[in-house]
């Protein structure tokens, strides 16, 4: 059996799977249940200063696929409405009653080193395991000068980081906001400030539609709307990027990195893992459908690990990365086709309008029909066969992609005999290296 | 009079309403969305190409997926203005549905296609008529049959611009829509509605109770309009050919299924204990399955040859025997029983008690044989459901057009032999006997008409090829898939 056992900064927790700082983490009720359930760990729903803020009512919004299931969500809560003090005795109280879990607070005050001064003083009382610094609430915080307003600054992340490092001997691990352009900056000021890992991502800024009979934005508060933070399966792409990004530039790559966005089941995290993440959070796979989800996660990544032959997380951690490269060193000599397997193929014809309306014409759609119904083409009748035309193909997967047949359009490696070429080496390059 | 076990109201009027409900209820917003979803938005759909009416099929599909209700509905009516009766009453199973390429995954399940029309079509937004007419043209066409076949060629007329007088021998317009489909699949008065729907777009007139060959002639409304359609239908039943056919307690189907749809109360309907459908078609499933739904004991319907020749769909023989229908095959009727009771004065007609059949095979050369077995079943009502034909008399005193295999011959845009007279629908000869094929007849014989009017060949060559796919390619294809159309005199029978 894999050992599932996270050591993140020193904080040990039985696996990896860690709750974000977000609703499900926002009271002593939540985070009992998710311990209960399974969660390695939790981040607990970001603390500020009292008085606390006040939440508008109707907060989230959806993005829906055309099957109706959720892609991805929108929000427009701020940090716990629950007095500090309120928070400080739950958290206390379940760092006693669950010892074996991580249990991260996550912070956000005013830009002054006082108030972060009080509110670790504070916050080491409750026996927690560390702090996430909460740079990147994209909405109603940075209003107040929080949030997103210094996560999107380098200098205020790396001063702010300085304070907090200056003023607590827990591990402080700062969360960036992906609302940026470039996120090795904000992760390289974190690092600067001291930061011992850094999370990402937190929301994207967001419309999730837009209510056309009213002509107003969702979520609509009383027939207005702001821009939400959205997360969920659909920001996972972009997660993975970013996360990758640290890792693979040389001044960030030795950052620890907690990772979150769109993690929904174990594969998600495997692949975070892969590309140099050393824990999860998960925040809105749990809203969606419980905390029971993390029953599998645990389940799927210990039996995924153990058919690899990885004993730990470790052993995995960072494998994808050497192979994670830029455009300009991909071998422009490898070469791979579409093939159709005639005995899977439904002869929907997705494939051919994909590839004739929008790429390369490389397939063609036969009609078979004892009566051989017709000459032209276009009416066809219902028999009919796609292949694909080899000299046409360049490759480009869109076939697969819209291919409703699992494993019925595989692109298959060509033998070129050509050597390693990429664009550096390219004759068509005018800045051609050698 | 010796008429045992016949009486109405055999069940309360809560069964009456269930059993009477629509069979394919209609889809929610969120159900309809759901199976919208599952269409695969094929190229050059197999689907259209098996719909007779060449609706397009994943293009209103991704409408509803869009919410574009009124949008769906008007891709369908575009190409069948009888979309909302199609998708109710349409056999599915070996038209569109059967082409769905989810056939071909292993779960086997085609998009809902026939329910999906249906919600687009009940659900439209708008109240006004989705066409507008042309200006009129001064042309005027006599519309002879106000079944799926006159309905759909009087809207394209009229649409065009052409004044159309639809007649009909019967006070209600509709056809079998009206008087023939089985009550649960086209439940309460929807054939009036979309009758009245149809008639929205304006310039078509109306007759009841016009008989042609009693009221109106041929060739009088030849001399007064510029051209005529034909859309009569099968007007005869066929005899079973044995003695004391009329006897009481032996009817014929279409009446039975007309009155039927005609009552207000089912609970009124006298209904036998033992009934004997003879035939193999879709009427002789459907008598039994009403019968059986009006609540009669016993259900039998009895056939000469096999299952697979019977020309009732595999989907629909199966939904008989789920209405605990038996059905006997390999059995021929050769004579009707009636006990001769002491008491029965001379002048009462005597009353069916049963039906002998005698056992068949087919011989070496491929004949139906009998083989000298018999048995004889106990009957208080026997239906004849052995199929109709095209009644001739509509043409006596007139020149009538040619006939071939007892229909009205057609050429291409369905023109008859006669200069200015076309026809479809189930009088004529060369298709299946469906709703959505009188439909596609209908339309395209307007735009036939229409093009005569300017004088011109018909413009649209595909047209051409299109009525000559409909008649060869098409029933080719649907016949590789359905039970063959073995007898052609039993297919709704
Ligand atoms: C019992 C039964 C069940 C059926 N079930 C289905 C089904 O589930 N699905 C399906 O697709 N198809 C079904 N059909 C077939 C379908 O009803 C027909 O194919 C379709 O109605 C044909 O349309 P039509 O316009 O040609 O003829 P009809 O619908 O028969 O209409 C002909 C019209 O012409 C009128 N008429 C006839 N003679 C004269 C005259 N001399 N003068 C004036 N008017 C006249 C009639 O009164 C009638 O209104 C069924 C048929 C039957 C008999
Ligand atoms: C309703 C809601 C409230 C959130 N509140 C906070 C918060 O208080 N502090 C914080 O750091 N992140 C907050 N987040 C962001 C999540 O912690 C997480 O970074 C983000 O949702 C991406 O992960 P996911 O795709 O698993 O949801 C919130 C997210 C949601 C949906
Ligand atoms: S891989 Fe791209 S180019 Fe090749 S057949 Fe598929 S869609 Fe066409």
């Amino acid at each position: 059996m894999a050992d599932l056992t996270s050591n993140f900064l020193g904080i040990r927790s039985p696996n990896p799977f860690w709750l974000a700082s977000a609703p499900p983490t926002d009271k002593a009720v939540n985070v009992y249940r998710a311990f209960e359930a399974g969660w390695g760990g939790v981040v607990w729903k970001t603390l500020g200063e009292d008085p606390a803020p006040v939440n508008v009512s109707s907060r989230y919004s959806a993005h829906r696929d055309i099957h109706g299931n959720v892609m991805g969500i929108n929000n427009i809560e701020l940090i716990t409405d629950r007095p500090l003090a309120v928070n400080l005795a739950e958290i206390k109280q379940i760092k006693i009653d669950w010892p074996d879990r991580a249990l991260i607070v996550s912070l956000m005050v005013p830009c002054e080193e006082e108030s972060w001064k009080r509110i670790l003083r504070q916050v080491e009382d409750t026996g927690c395991d560390g702090v996430e610094l909460n740079f990147g609430c994209p909405h109603g915080m940075p209003e107040r000068g929080m949030g997103a307003a210094v996560g999107q600054v380098p200098e205020y992340i790396e001063m702010v980081t300085r304070w907090c490092k200056e003023n607590t001997k827990l591990p402080v691990i700062v969360k960036l906001t992906p609302n940026i352009t470039n996120v090795v900056i904000p992760a390289t000021a974190a690092l600067s400030g001291g930061a011992d890992a850094v999370s990402l991502i937190n929301t994207i800024n967001s419309i999730t539609g837009v209510d056309l009979d009213n002509m107003v934005g969702y979520p609509s508060v009383g027939g207005k709307a702001t821009s939400g933070g959205y997360c969920g399966s659909a920001v996972k792409p972009i997660a993975l990027n970013m996360v990758a990004q640290i890792g693979r530039n040389q001044q960030t790559s030795t950052i620890p990195i907690s990772a979150i966005g769109g993690i929904g089941n174990w594969k998600d995290a495997a692949e975070f893992i892969s590309l140099g993440a050393g824990n999860v959070q998960v925040c809105t796979a749990a809203m969606l459908n419980g905390f029971k989800i993390v029953e599998d996660m645990i389940d799927g990544l210990s039996r995924w690990m153990d058919s690899k032959g990885y004993r730990t997380l470790d052993e995995f951690k960072g494998a994808a990365l050497p192979n994670q490269t830029d455009w300009k060193y991909l071998d422009l000599n490898y070469k791979t086709i579409a093939s159709i397997d005639q005995d899977a193929c439904i002869q929907c014809g997705r494939c051919f309008a994909a590839c004739e309306d929008t790429s390369h014409q490389a397939i063609s759609m036969t009609p078979l029909s004892k009566n051989d119904m017709a000459e032209t083409t276009l009416k066809v009748g219902i028999e009919r066969q796609f292949d694909v035309i080899d000299e046409e193909c360049v490759g480009c997967n869109l076939c697969q992609i819209v291919c409703p047949v699992d494993q019925c359009i595989t692109m298959v490696e060509q033998k070129t005999d050509k050597p390693y070429q990429n664009w550096t080496q390219h004759p068509n390059n005018p800045m051609r290296e050698c | 009079m010796d008429k045992p076990g016949i009486h109405s109201g055999r069940l309360t009027s809560e069964e009456y309403r269930k059993n009477f409900s629509d069979i394919k209820p209609a889809y929610g917003t969120h159900e309809a969305t759901i199976e919208a979803s599952r269409c695969l938005f094929c190229e050059a759909a197999p689907c259209i190409t098996a719909c007779p009416t060449d609706i397009n099929i994943p293009s209103f599909i991704n409408r509803i997926a869009t919410d574009n209700i009124e949008g769906a509905a008007h891709t369908i009516l575009e190409s069948n203005i009888l979309g909302g009766s199609c998708a109710r009453i349409c056999p599915t199973e070996i038209l569109c549905e059967q082409a769905c390429v989810r056939n071909k995954e292993p779960e086997c399940v085609p998009v809902n296609i026939g329910r999906l029309q249906r919600f687009a079509v009940d659900n439209r937004e708008g109240t006004s008529h989705p066409f507008s007419r042309n200006d009129t043209t001064g042309k005027s066409v006599a519309v002879v049959g106000a079944g799926p076949a006159g309905l759909a060629c009087a809207h394209a007329l009229a649409r065009k611009g052409h004044d159309v007088d639809l007649f009909d021998a019967r006070e209600k317009h509709g056809g079998l829509n009206e008087y023939g489909i089985a009550a649960y699949k086209l439940v309460e008065d929807y054939a009036q509605k979309e009758v009245k729907f149809v008639l929205e777009i304006g310039g078509i007139t109306q007759k009841f109770g016009s008989k042609l060959g009693t009221d109106i002639q041929l060739d009088d409304l030849r001399n007064q309009y510029d051209a005529v359609f034909l859309g009569l239908g099968l007007g005869d039943s066929n005899k079973l050919g044995i003695e004391n056919e009329s006897m009481d307690g032996v009817s014929d189907a279409i009446s039975a299924i007309a009155e039927l749809r005609q009552t207000s109360d089912l609970g009124s309907l006298n209904i036998g204990q033992k009934v004997v459908v003879i035939g193999a078609g879709n009427t002789a499933i459907d008598i039994a399955c009403q019968m059986k739904r009006l609540g009669a004991e016993e259900v039998t319907l009895v056939y000469r040859r096999g299952n697979e020749q019977m020309s009732a769909t595999e989907h629909e023989q199966k939904f008989a025997l789920e209405n605990g229908v038996r059905i006997l095959t390999w059995m021929k009727p050769v004579a009707l029983e009636t006990r001769s009771s002491n008491n029965q004065s001379k002048d009462q007609k005597s009353h069916v008690t049963g039906i002998t059949l005698e056992r068949t095979h087919l011989d070496d050369n491929n004949r139906l044989k009998g083989l000298g077995e018999y048995k004889t079943l106990e009957a208080d009502t026997v239906f004849k459901a052995i199929g109709q034909s095209f009644l001739e008399g509509c043409f006596s005193g007139s020149q009538p057009p040619t006939l071939i295999k007892g229909r009205i011959q057609t050429e291409s845009g369905f023109k008859t032999t006669l200069n200015n007279v076309w026809a479809g629908g189930d009088c004529i000869e060369g298709d299946e006997d469906l709703a959505v094929q009188a439909v596609e007849h209908g339309k395209q014989a307007a735009q036939s008409i229409d093009c005569f009017f300017q004088s011109t060949p018909l413009q649209n060559a595909s047209l051409q090829n299109a009525s000559l796919q409909s008649r060869s390619l098409k029933s080719g294809s649907l016949k590789s898939h359905a039970p063959e159309k073995k007898e052609r005199d039993t297919h709704h029978g």
